[in-house]
């Protein structure tokens, strides 16, 4: 006879967040770009939750080290979210303790208030479109609808070396006679980042918010440079019910190819390293377009760096690590974006190119830190094709 | 042990100020109202002496867009009672007509201690601590970085220029001007603020006329112009050196 034993409150939990199988094989924890830094890495904090010990991780903040860069989650052997499960539920478990860094906190709060972590004036949100011939076309009570939404994002609208970007693809955009409008002061943060770092109360807000300003328009799809904003309305938005089709800038504009290769007529002679970011590569699969990209451009030579593909290094900047440098530096004295611009200079090649808002300024910086700004410059691929035309 | 914390709202610094047509105070349709980030330390104090020691804390603020959230995010830290005054703010009221528009509230709630914002960048008429004091003939320390309760009494810290510091024994009820708390503002995440939001009411007091007296008149108000003037020294320690008292000798500093 079997004797059926009532499950008690650490199995119920494990069994939430789907933490049963995990074997403590380590994996997580070894991969994990600042584990040895954290005084709780990934696998100890499942150890902690099945012996009824969690309390001294929440009481702790090392899992502010955690930059959801997903490596853990895409080495488990028992394929369980460690990123999600783990690393995010016992940040949610510390904003809600108030257990937050000062840093971080006044990002959350510009979030609530002011629809981006930057702090910044929401009515100034598409003020980077002034001055561009033609006009940019802005979704409101004139302009109903456009084949393409394109949601430019939080640091693609304010930041100034982020906005080059997004001029270089409206550029694109316009050139390829793509139907498309902005959303301009309607559009707020994606919110996929503040989920990541604890607060999905925040994103559920953001979320609301922008699908609220998506469902007064019409439009066949959404286009958005930022792989967090991308992954954030793919996978996330969908299960508050808002399900829109969407594509990361690079797979859309693979589309195109046709049309944009004859456009890219001049050589930009260099040697590039292609950075694949988390949320577009490791975490969505997307690995081939951006390289396509960067074939079709004259004259470039692409190298791999040793961490490529789904190995990629993070650029530190996801789960709310972009608001976390002070914290994380005082904790260690390392930036994975340091490590990862040595690595691309490294190859030998001039030129690190992303794909991402968060990482351009990141490398930048990172290139500063570590005295390399003669060896090694930072572009996204929508600035190289711009360079071809 | 029964705190009460009057607030102000300001003028949100992040949006462009634009002066009205009068010239003499801001588009009242241009303004984003904020909490005065001194009331912000206000508030987490009188929380945490709550939580210390028990009691009951009641924030107010002016009837502004905002003052909602404000008072719903007051809540949702720990705060029990909300109270937004009804009347015409919309033009930056002064603080002497702010002060007697809270005077009948606050003697109705007859709080131990009352903890306010030490000043606002809106205050040119005076601070709100002092003149409250006055009126409800209470002592008033400003500048206080620190409170400890006692009996029928509170130690605070209060800080002087220099990096002085005081601590002294202030008898209740006494008003307090808040320059920090003992801790920073708690992060408060927003679903527990939309779930204050069912379960709080704000209660709303109406003011009655605005009486300024005391107060000045603003004449002119000027958004400050921004030019553009910079020059970037070069050149080694002593290069910089020598080309700085160069400068200062031509504006007539040296």
């Amino acid at each position: 006879m079997v004797e059926m034993v009532a499950l008690n409150a650490t199995d119920r939990i494990q069994d939430d967040l789907l933490l049963r199988s995990c074997i403590q094989c380590g994996d997580c924890s070894g991969v994990c770009p600042l584990g040895y830094l954290m005084d709780f890495p990934p696998s100890k904090i499942i150890a902690d939750i099945r012996s009824e010990t969690y309390a001294r991780v929440t009481k702790g903040d090392s899992v502010w080290m955690c930059i959801a860069c997903s490596a853990c989650t895409t080495v488990c052997p028992m394929q369980i979210p460690v990123t999600l499960n783990v690393m995010s539920r016992t940040k949610e478990e510390l904003v809600l303790a108030g257990n937050v860094p000062p840093e971080l906190q006044a990002a959350l709060e510009n979030s609530q208030r002011y629809g981006n972590p930057e702090g910044e004036s929401p009515r100034k949100r598409a003020d980077w479109i002034k001055g561009i011939t033609p006009a940019i076309p802005v979704f409101g009570r004139e302009k109903r609808s456009a084949d393409i939404l394109w949601f430019v994002g939080d640091y693609a609208s304010f930041h100034p070396r982020v906005q080059q970007v997004t001029r270089a693809f409206a550029r694109l955009l316009q050139l390829l006679k793509v139907d498309f409008a902005i959303l301009g002061v309607d559009e707020v943060s994606d919110g996929d980042s503040q989920r990541l770092a604890g607060e999905r109360g925040l994103f559920e807000y953001l979320a609301e918010k922008n699908s609220r300003s998506f469902g007064k328009y019409s439009f066949n799809k959404i286009i958005t440079t930022d792989p967090h904003a991308f992954n954030g309305m793919k996978t996330e938005y969908p299960k508050l019910g808002y399900s829109y089709p969407v594509q990361h800038y690079t797979e859309f504009l693979v589309e195109h190819l046709d049309q944009l290769k004859p456009m890219l007529c001049k050589e930009v002679k260099a040697k590039v390293t292609y950075h694949d970011p988390c949320y577009l590569g490791r975490v969505n699969k997307i690995y081939d377009a951006p390289r396509t990209l960067l074939a079709a451009i004259p004259g470039l030579t692409m190298v791999e760096m040793p961490h490529t593909r789904q190995n990629s290094l993070c650029c530190g900047g996801g789960g709310g690590g972009m608001w976390l440098d002070g914290f994380q530096w005082n904790k260690g004295h390392a930036r994975v974006s340091e490590w990862r611009v040595g690595e691309a200079a490294r190859t030998g090649a001039s030129l690190l190119v992303v794909a991402c808002p968060y990482e351009t300024p990141r490398f930048e910086d990172a290139v500063k830190t570590t005295g390399r700004v003669e060896q090694l410059a930072v572009k996204d691929i929508i600035e190289l094709l711009v360079d071809a035309i | 042990m029964k705190i009460a914390v009057p607030t102000q709202l300001v003028p949100d610094l992040v949006e462009e100020l634009v002066v009205d047509a009068s010239g003499s105070y801001l588009d009242p349709s241009t303004v984003r109202w904020v909490l005065n980030e001194f009331d912000d330390y206000a508030i987490e104090q009188a929380i945490l002496l709550k939580e210390r020691k028990g009691g009951q804390v009641t924030v107010l603020t002016q009837g502004l867009d905002g003052a909602d959230d404000a008072l719903f995010a007051a809540a949702a830290k720990g705060a029990d009672r909300l109270i937004k005054l009804n009347g015409d703010f919309e033009t930056g009221v002064k603080i002497h007509a702010l002060a007697r528009q809270y005077l009948p509230v606050l003697k109705a709630l007859a709080p131990d201690l009352i903890l306010t914002g030490v000043q606002t960048h809106l205050n040119l008429d005076g601070t709100l601590g002092p003149i409250l004091a006055e009126s409800l003939g209470m002592p008033y320390v400003g500048y206080v970085s620190g409170v400890t309760l006692g009996d029928g009494k509170v130690t605070v810290i209060k800080e002087y220029p220099g990096g002085l510091r005081a601590e002294m024994e202030v008898s209740l009820p006494a008003v307090l001007g808040i320059q920090s708390s003992d801790t920073p503002p708690r992060y408060v995440p927003i679903s527990k603020i939309r779930q204050v939001m069912k379960t709080s009411k704000v209660d709303e007091e109406d003011c009655g006329d605005m009486d300024e007296s005391g107060s000045v008149l603003v004449d002119n108000l000027l958004v400050p112009e921004s030019s553009e003037k910079a020059e970037m020294i070069e050149g080694d320690v002593d290069a910089v050196a020598a080309r700085l008292v160069e400068i200062l000798k031509e504006q007539g500093v040296l």
